[in-house]
C-alpha cells in the first residue's frame, strides 16, 4: 500500500516540471473568451512537454502512464495550482470512448489534434427537454444516402464551453420509429459546418461558459459515426462512467482544495476547525476510496454503478469544501473570489453528469439490488 | 501501489467470515442478551482456534505475530456478526503478553479468556461482567494502563445488554508497556467493528425494503428509500478504505498513524451511527420493535460509536494534528 521507486520518481519528474512551468498569477476564467485562449496557450505548453495527456499512448503525443501514474500526476496538478483543464471533455470524456469504439481512422484524426489543444470538444448531449432524462432526446439525425452521410437537425444546451470549442460531440436520433434508448446514434461534429449556430449565455457562476447549440440540416459524413449507427447509447454510456468516475473529477483536484481550506483556518482562526478537519477528512476518504477502485481495475475488475459513487462522493464534498471556507470568511464570503466562485461551481457539481438524484437511484438499484419502479 | 488486502490476508478474513456465518447466526447475539450463553462461548473458542486471539501476540508467546492489516478485516467480520464479547479489547490486550497477569494470556490464546478495558478510566467498563483480566486506563495513548482486580464489579443495565457493563472500584497496578500502541489498535480495532455492523444494518435492510409491500409495491423502490440506502452504502465506503489505510499506517510505524487512527474513527462512528438511525427508519415500525433484528446491531452500532473516543474528540484530534506547530 505504498508508492513503488518509479511512482515516486514520476512524481518527482511532474512536480519538478509543474513547478517550473505553472503560470505565478492565474489566468483569467477559462470559461470566458479571453481565459479560453490563454487556457488554450498553456494546453499546447503541457502538450509540448508531454504532460497534455499522460496516460495515452506515446503515437498520440502521451507518455503511456499507469492509473496510478495518472493519479500521481493529477495530484501535483492541483497541488501546483495549474490552469484548469479547457481540454477535458475531449480529453477525459470523449478521448475513452475514441480509444474503446473509434476506429484507426477517427483515432488518427481526433486523438493528436485533441491532445494538442488544436481541435477543442464539447459535449453534445442534454437539450431543453432532456437533462437527467437523457434518452427523451429529439434532435435528429436523417439519412442522405447520395451524400453519404447524416443530416443532423435540433438543439442542444447547456454545452461546457460550447460557444469557444471547435467540435461537438453528441447524441442524435437516426431511427424514427424507435423511442428512448433505442435508435440513438453518438457523431462528431466539427462546429464550423454549415447550419449550426452557437450562443453562449451566462452560468451561475457569471460566466459565459454555456452555449445553446442550434442544428439545421447539418451534414456529418458517415466516418463520422463513433461506434456504429444505432449504438449510440451503449457508446454514451461508457463516456458517462469516465465523466462521473475517476477521469473527469481525480480526488487531487479535491485534497488540493482541502489544504487551502486549512490555511484559509489557520490564517483566519489561527487553528484548524473541527468543520475544516471534517472537510479535510472526507477529502482524504475520497482519494482512499479511489485507490481502492483503481486497484480493482488494475487487477481486472470494472468499475460499472462505483462510478457514481464516485460523483456522489466528489460532488457533494467540492459542496462541503466551499461552505466550510464560506464559514471562516463569514461576512467576507460574498466577496467575488475564488471561494465564492468555487461555491457556485461546486453547486453545478450535483447536477452535471447525471444529477445526484438519478445517481443514488443508480447506487440503489445497481450496486444494492433495490426494485426499480 | 496496490491498496487492497494481500492473498493471505483476505484468506485468513475468509476463514473468520466462513466460521461467523455459520456459528454465530443473529439468534447468537439475540442470546447473548441474556448472558454469555455457551454458543458464544464457542464461537470464541472456535476463533481463538483460528488463532484470531493471538493474532497480535509474538510467536514465542504462542501467538500468530500478524499486524493489524490482517486485524482489521477479521474485526470487520465480527462487526459484521454482531459477536457479543470484548473481541477487539482481548486481541488488543493479548499483545500485552507478559505484562498481564499470570495465565491471563494462555487463557485469551484458549479463547477463555475475556479482558475488558476501562479506556477513558471513569470506573465504567464495557464486558466487566465476565472479564478475566480489566484494564484500566491509556486514554488518548498519553495515560498509564493499569490491571485490576475484577472483584466487586456492580453490573450497570446497558441499552444494548451484551455490553455486561459494569462500575467498579479499584486504581489497579500499572504495567510497563507501549501505552500509545495500545490505545492505537482499541480504537483501529472498534472502527473496523463499526464498519462491518454499518455494513451488516445496510444488508439487513436492504433485504426488508426489498420484501416489505405497502401501495402495492416493495417500499425499496420508493426513492425516499433507495436515497437513504445510496447515501449510507457511500458512507461505508468512503470508511473502508480510511480504516484499512490506518491498519496500513500503524502496522509499518506512519509518522501520520494518530491522525490516520482517528480518522478512521471518525467515518467508521458516522457511518455505524448513520447506519442504526437508517436501518430503523426503513424498518418502519418493525423497526422501532426487539422482535426485529435490527435492534441488535444498531445499539451494538451507537455503543461503540461513543467507545474509544466519540466522534468529536477524534475530530478534534484531527484538527489539533493539522494544525502547524500544534501537536496533539
Amino acid at each position: 500500500m505504498s508508492y513503488s521507486p518509479e511512482e515516486r520518481r514520476f512524481r518527482d519528474q511532474a512536480r519538478s516540471w509543474l513547478a517550473d512551468n505553472v503560470p505565478a498569477r492565474p489566468l483569467p476564467s477559462g470559461d470566458t473568451r479571453e481565459g479560453f485562449a490563454a487556457h488554450v496557450e498553456w494546453e499546447r505548453r503541457l502538450f509540448d512537454a508531454g504532460w497534455s495527456v499522460v496516460s495515452w499512448p506515446r503515437a498520440y503525443g502521451g507518455r503511456e502512464a499507469s492509473l496510478w501514474e495518472w493519479l500521481i500526476f493529477e495530484e501535483e496538478y492541483h497541488r501546483a495550482g495549474a490552469p484548469a483543464r479547457v481540454t477535458q471533455n475531449g480529453i477525459f470524456l470523449l478521448a475513452p470512448t475514441l480509444f474503446e469504439f473509434g476506429t484507426p481512422d477517427q483515432q488518427d484524426r481526433y486523438l493528436p489534434a485533441m491532445a494538442a489543444a488544436e481541435q477543442l470538444w464539447c459535449q453534445g448531449w442534454s437539450e431543453p427537454g432532456a437533462g437527467s432524462d437523457l434518452a427523451a432526446i429529439t434532435s435528429r439525425a436523417v439519412r442522405d444516402e447520395a451524400a453519404g452521410g447524416w443530416r443532423l437537425s435540433g438543439q442542444k444546451t447547456w454545452t461546457t464551453r460550447g460557444a469557444f470549442c471547435t467540435h461537438l460531440f453528441g447524441l442524435f436520433r437516426t431511427d424514427q420509429e424507435q423511442s428512448r434508448h433505442r435508435g440513438l446514434t453518438y457523431f462528431l461534429v466539427p462546429l464550423d459546418a454549415q447550419g449550426v449556430t452557437v450562443n453562449g449565455f451566462t452560468r451561475l457562476d457569471g460566466d459565459e461558459g454555456f452555449a445553446d447549440v442550434f442544428l439545421d440540416e447539418v451534414f456529418v459524413p458517415d466516418e463520422d459515426v463513433l461506434g456504429g449507427v444505432g449504438n449510440g447509447w451503449r457508446v454514451a454510456m461508457a463516456t458517462t462512467g469516465s465523466e462521473r468516475g475517476l477521469s473527469l473529477r481525480s480526488p487531487g483536484r479535491f485534497l488540493a482544495t482541502a489544504e487551502r481550506l486549512v490555511a484559509l483556518s489557520v490564517e483566519r482562526t489561527g487553528a484548524v476547525t473541527e468543520d475544516v478537519a471534517q472537510a479535510w477528512m472526507d477529502a482524504q476518504a475520497y482519494q482512499l476510496m479511489t485507490l481502492s477502485q483503481v486497484t480493482g481495475l488494475a487487477d481486472g475488475g470494472e468499475l460499472g454503478a462505483a462510478s457514481s459513487l464516485s460523483k456522489l462522493c466528489w460532488s457533494e464534498l467540492d459542496v462541503r469544501l466551499h461552505e466550510s471556507a464560506a464559514g471562516l470568511l463569514g461576512a467576507e464570503a460574498e466577496v467575488a473570489g475564488p471561494w465564492s466562485k468555487g461555491l457556485l461551481f461546486a453547486l453545478g457539481g450535483r447536477i452535471y453528469a447525471g444529477t445526484n438524484e438519478i445517481q443514488r437511484n443508480i447506487v440503489a438499484e445497481r450496486l444494492l439490488g433495490l426494485p426499480r419502479r | 501501489m496496490r491498496f487492497a488486502l494481500s492473498a493471505e490476508q483476505a484468506q485468513f478474513r475468509d476463514l473468520v467470515r466462513d466460521l461467523l456465518a455459520a456459528e454465530c447466526p443473529a439468534q447468537v447475539v439475540r442470546a447473548g442478551w441474556a448472558g454469555e450463553p455457551a454458543a458464544v462461548g464457542r464461537v470464541w473458542t472456535m476463533l481463538a482456534e483460528l488463532g484470531v486471539t493471538g493474532l497480535l501476540v509474538a510467536a514465542q508467546d504462542g501467538g500468530l505475530a500478524l499486524d493489524e492489516v490482517y486485524l482489521v478485516p477479521v474485526l470487520t467480520e465480527v462487526g459484521y456478526a454482531g459477536l457479543p464479547g470484548p473481541l477487539v479489547e482481548t486481541v488488543t490486550g493479548a499483545a500485552l503478553g507478559a505484562a498481564l497477569p499470570a495465565g491471563a494470556l494462555d487463557a485469551v490464546l484458549a479463547g477463555t479468556g475475556r479482558i475488558a478495558v476501562d479506556e477513558d478510566d471513569d470506573g465504567l467498563v464495557a464486558h466487566g461482567v465476565g472479564a478475566t483480566v480489566l484494564l484500566r486506563g491509556g486514554w488518548a495513548g498519553g495515560t498509564p494502563v493499569r490491571v485490576v482486580s475484577t472483584v466487586d464489579l456492580e453490573p450497570v443495565a446497558a441499552v444494548d445488554r451484551t455490553r455486561a457493563l459494569a462500575r467498579y472500584r479499584s486504581d489497579g497496578t500499572p504495567v510497563d508497556l507501549p501505552v500509545a500502541v495500545f490505545w492505537q489498535r482499541g480504537v483501529l480495532g472498534t472502527s473496523a467493528a463499526l464498519t462491518g455492523l454499518a455494513r451488516r444494518l445496510l444488508d439487513l435492510t436492504v433485504d426488508y425494503v426489498t420484501q416489505r409491500e405497502q401501495f402495492g409495491v416493495p417500499i425499496g423502490s420508493f426513492q425516499a428509500v433507495k436515497h437513504q440506502l445510496a447515501e449510507l452504502a457511500l458512507a461505508i465506503e468512503l470508511a473502508s478504505p480510511a480504516v484499512l489505510r490506518a491498519a496500513h499506517s500503524l502496522a509499518t510505524g506512519d509518522p501520520a498513524a494518530a491522525t490516520h487512527v482517528s480518522m478512521a474513527k471518525v467515518l467508521a462512528g458516522q457511518a455505524a451511527a448513520r447506519a442504526a438511525t437508517t436501518s430503523i427508519q426503513c424498518h418502519g415500525a418493525m423497526g422501532y420493535t426487539e422482535e426485529s433484528d435490527v435492534h441488535l446491531f444498531a445499539k451494538r452500532a451507537l455503543a461503540l460509536a461513543g467507545a474509544w473516543g466519540p466522534t468529536g474528540w477524534h475530530r478534534r484530534a484531527v484538527a489539533a494534528d493539522l494544525t502547524p506547530g500544534k501537536e496533539s
